[in-house]
């Protein structure tokens, strides 16, 4: 990082913790926006743009993968009136550094038929609670609405997928078949009367049986969110291992806690927690900290 | 009204998503609530979407008949 006279103006622990990212050019920084679920409310937008306008030496902006708003080409000189300026109208910097980072989420339910959980709902609930803090490295967190996972759930620290129990109920059927259609596991077999076969080992409760089921044999019985722990990007991938079906809606800031919590005493400094999984056994981690949360 | 027996019918094999569901929600629009209509839908991706998708619209499908190369479904108009 260059020194630089001016260095006393500047907060130098948000420039370690916040999304403050050294770049080619000299003296310039790439400055990350916190985003949670990658939703921007449309004046905060052109804010951003007219600031980003006003900072950026190099004149663009770029939409990271964790759906964030980067300006590029910030002087270091600039830091303190930009976050200043940012902060006028409640936007922040994002995290950096080994601890939480802004959680991501899919669009969600509000607009897509697809949705089961509120991603967005959660992304921005757990921003708030749990941004920032500090563990032994970086910690992702993202949350999709269904099983199609747009969020990738599979390759974060620890990610949320919304999930839906399919319950039948005979009396209502009519042995149409359309379940057995709209099944894309091959969950449901018709059996000679058109009515369905649940094969549940085959289920990934997508809920799209209770979506075509023209009578409501079929309703939610519950929903919650299917959770997976230790996944990375990177250099070496890791793929998270799947830690509980049916997390409630309200359980899921508890859940995160108590997995830095765990994360913080079992892990290692400089170590992502599929790496402390892999090192000390996923076990000790699902009983002490998933077993309490599970209902059934 | 009996089940059997469709007031209009729609073949809607060869088309497809959306426009299949697209051409089903403007027939049922000319149509009085109450009435049937007759969708002819190639299986696959068809069967899996438009009967899913008159759901959501609030109409509801009464009965399902496979036929050669297809499905019949018979789409009760909601009431308005
Ligand atoms: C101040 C510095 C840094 C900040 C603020 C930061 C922040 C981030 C963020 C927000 C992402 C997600 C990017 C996106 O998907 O939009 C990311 C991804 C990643 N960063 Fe960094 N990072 C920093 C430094 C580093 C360094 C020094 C390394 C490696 C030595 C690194 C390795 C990675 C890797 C491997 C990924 C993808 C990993 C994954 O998603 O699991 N980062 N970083
Ligand atoms: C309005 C927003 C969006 C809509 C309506 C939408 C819709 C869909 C639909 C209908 C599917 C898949 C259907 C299927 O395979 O059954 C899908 C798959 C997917 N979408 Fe989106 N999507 C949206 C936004 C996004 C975003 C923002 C991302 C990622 C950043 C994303 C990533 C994916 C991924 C990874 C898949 C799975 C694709 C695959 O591997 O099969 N989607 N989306
Ligand atoms: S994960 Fe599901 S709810 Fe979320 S955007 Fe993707 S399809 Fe829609
Ligand atoms: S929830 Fe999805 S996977 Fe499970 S039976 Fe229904 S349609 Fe099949
Ligand atoms: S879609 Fe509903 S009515 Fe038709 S066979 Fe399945 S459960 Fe029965």
């Amino acid at each position: 990082m260059s020194e630089n006279t001016d260095a006393g103006k500047i907060d130098l622990n948000e420039l370690k913790s916040g999304g403050f990212i050294k770049q080619n050019q000299k003296d310039l920084f790439t400055v990350r926006l916190r985003v949670p679920g990658g939703r921007l409310d449309i004046d905060k937008m052109i804010k951003i743009g007219e600031v980003a306008k006003k900072y950026s030496r190099m004149g663009y902006c770029h939409l990271s993968f964790r759906q964030s708003v980067e300006i590029i080409g910030v002087h270091i000189d600039d830091f303190n009136t930009l976050v200043k300026e940012l902060a006028e109208f409640g936007q922040s910097i994002a995290s950096c550094g080994p601890r939480v980072r802004v959680p991501t989420a899919c669009g969600g339910c509000e607009y897509n038929p697809n949705g089961i959980m509120d991603a967005q709902k959660k992304a921005l609930e757990v921003d708030k609670e749990h941004f920032g803090t500090p563990c032994h490295h970086k910690f992702k967190i993202s949350f999709s609405g269904c099983p199609i996972d747009c969020a990738r759930t599979q390759g974060m620290d620890l990610g949320f997928q919304g999930i839906v129990d399919p319950h039948w109920e005979e009396d209502p059927c009519t042995g149409c078949t359309l379940c057995e259609k709209a099944c894309l596991e091959g969950a449901i077999v018709a059996a000679e009367d058109g009515k369905p076969i649940f094969y549940r080992e085959k289920c990934v409760y997508c809920g799209d049986c209770i979506k075509a089921c023209p009578t409501d044999a079929w309703t939610a019985k519950r929903k919650g969110w299917a959770v997976r722990a230790g996944g990375k990007h990177g250099r070496h991938p890791r793929t998270a291992d799947e830690i509980m079906l049916f997390l409630p809606d309200d359980k899921v800031s508890d859940f995160i806690g108590k997995t830095l919590a765990w994360y913080n005493k079992n892990g290692k400094r400089g170590e992502r927690i599929g790496t402390t999984f892999d090192r000390v056994g996923l076990e000790g981690y699902k009983e002490k900290v998933a077993r309490p949360f599970i209902t059934d | 009204m009996s089940e059997n027996t469709a007031d209009e019918k729609i073949d809607l094999r060869g088309v497809l998503c959306p426009i299949n569901f697209v051409k089903t929600k403007l027939k049922l629009e000319m149509m009085e609530s109450g009435q049937v209509l007759e969708v002819t839908l190639d299986d696959g991706e068809p069967m899996r979407s438009v009967p899913r998708s008159i759901k959501e619209e609030g109409h509801k499908v009464i009965k399902v008949e496979q036929i050669d190369d297809g499905y019949k479904i018979f789409v009760k108009k909601a009431d308005s």
